[in-house]
């Protein structure tokens, strides 16, 4: 591909820890991405109106507060509604492996808990690319 | 998406159309000139304010305030905020949307973020096009946020009808402010955080400067404090009779010539040098001299010869 992939990097919900995404956003630029990096505290209407505004081709969702049932599914509705299915949406943070079945059922494609080497978040990225 | 469709809904004022034809712009896709091509007639609405200044100055804070006050005020606002692309990956952070998410959702602004993309001058060349969108789009006022500046980084002037330069205190003396290049620009000075010590000598070494000046129109300088909301009013006010002066004095006529100039010279430049270096003939024709330049057997100058009189 000749023009650099676009990722949204967003933070949802009440969680106040940005470590982890900040990592992830550092690694995805030094991958050859744009990545734009909207900060703590998002709600899911103003993760989805960004990922519209910036045509991304990803929207990474990080969220550490344990409400990912909520709020990742909620990202994913957001977007259908304006009809952007072809963003692909993974999440990624403190997130107990049997909460992973049902978030992968609405829609997130892939989830990535701690520990995961940036290489295979890159990997995945390169590889499901709805666009 | 039809290209037709895509500018019908464009000019409608459908934010994913607007989205879609941002990023084939911005990627040189296919269609994309026709997009640009079709909208042209529909442009020349907006009123394009630059916002620029050094790094850490306070630019997105401050766009967003303007661009808050303007949406207020039932204005139509989009914002393209320029961040630097990596020379050695390719990749960026877009970091300025953070100072303006409450934004995200206002019904009448639209945020776009870009990379330079190896473009010099603080502005990423997706810009020109990206202007013209918006403006086909419906937008009052578009706001360019430049990359962070240092001393020459001056397409703005070229670009926008308004430059707003966005100063902090405390980043040199007074020898600053009377160099070429970046200060010679502003059309409006607005020193942010205004709050912090050092703000007055700095107001008083920008006011020095501009006394100076010998142009009929002295750019104002406003002391802003951009978290906290403080003097935006009367900045939005300042550009808002920058613009009124632009178009009474018969200036925006000229200075819109002018960068239709230097646009169409720009056009022409890619396109001869994009049909040279992409002539399989003169390529191979560089590769060999460049073997010679190398050994000292010719010279650069000579080199430049030959390959022109090889073109033309």
């Amino acid at each position: 591909m000749d023009r650099p992939i676009r990722v949204l990097v967003a933070k949802p919900g009440l969680d106040g820890h940005d470590r982890g995404a900040k990592v992830i956003a550092r690694a995805l630029r030094d991958a050859g991405m744009e990545v734009i990096y909207t900060g703590l505290r998002q709600t899911p209407e103003q993760i989805v109106a960004s990922a519209i505004q910036e045509d991304v081709d990803v929207v990474a969702l990080s969220i550490l507060s344990g409400a990912h049932n909520h709020l990742f599914p909620k990202v994913v509705e957001l977007l259908k509604a304006e009809g952007a299915e072809d963003i692909l949406i993974i999440g990624g943070g403190v997130i107990p492996e049997d909460d992973i079945p049902e978030l992968k059922k609405a829609g997130i494609e892939e989830v990535f808990t701690p520990g995961t080497p940036t290489t295979t978040t890159i990997e995945f990225i390169k590889n499901n690319l709805k666009k | 998406m039809l290209i037709l469709d895509l500018v019908k809904k464009l000019l409608e004022g459908d934010k994913r159309a607007c989205a879609r034809a941002i990023t084939k712009a911005e990627n040189n896709e296919k269609g994309a000139l026709e997009i640009l091509k079709e909208i042209y007639k529909y442009t020349g609405n907006a009123h394009i304010v630059g916002i620029t200044g050094p790094p850490g100055g306070g630019k997105s804070t401050l766009t967003y305030r303007l661009s808050k006050e303007l949406s207020d005020k039932g204005k139509k606002v989009g914002i393209i905020a320029i961040d630097p692309t990596s020379p050695f990956t390719g990749g960026s952070i877009l970091g300025d949307r953070i100072r303006m998410n409450k934004l995200s959702t206002d019904p009448n602004v639209f945020i776009r973020s870009m990379g330079t993309r190896g473009h010099l001058g603080g502005l990423s060349k997706a810009t020109y096009g990206a202007i013209k969108i918006f403006d086909a789009f419906g937008c009052d006022y578009i706001f360019i946020e430049t990359v962070g500046v240092g001393q020459s980084e001056v397409d703005i002037v070229k670009t926008a009808d308004t430059v707003v330069m966005v100063m902090v205190p405390g980043l040199g003396d007074d020898i600053q402010a009377i160099k070429a290049g970046i200060m010679e620009i502003a059309d409006i000075f607005a020193i942010n955080k205004s709050d912090l010590d050092g703000a007055e000598r700095t107001t008083g070494e920008i006011k020095m400067m501009v006394e100076m000046d010998n142009s009929d129109k002295k750019p104002p300088i406003l002391n802003v404090i951009a978290s906290q909301n403080e003097g935006i009013e009367d900045l939005v006010k300042e550009i808002i009779c920058h613009k009124e002066y632009l178009v009474s004095s018969g200036e925006l006529e000229g200075k819109r010539t002018e960068r239709l100039r230097s646009e169409i010279i720009d056009l022409v430049e890619q396109e001869i040098k994009s049909r040279i270096f992409n002539d399989r003939d003169i390529y191979n024709l560089l590769d060999n001299i460049l073997k010679d330049v190398y050994n000292k057997e010719v010279d650069p100058y000579s080199a430049k010869d030959e390959l022109f009189n090889a073109i033309i």
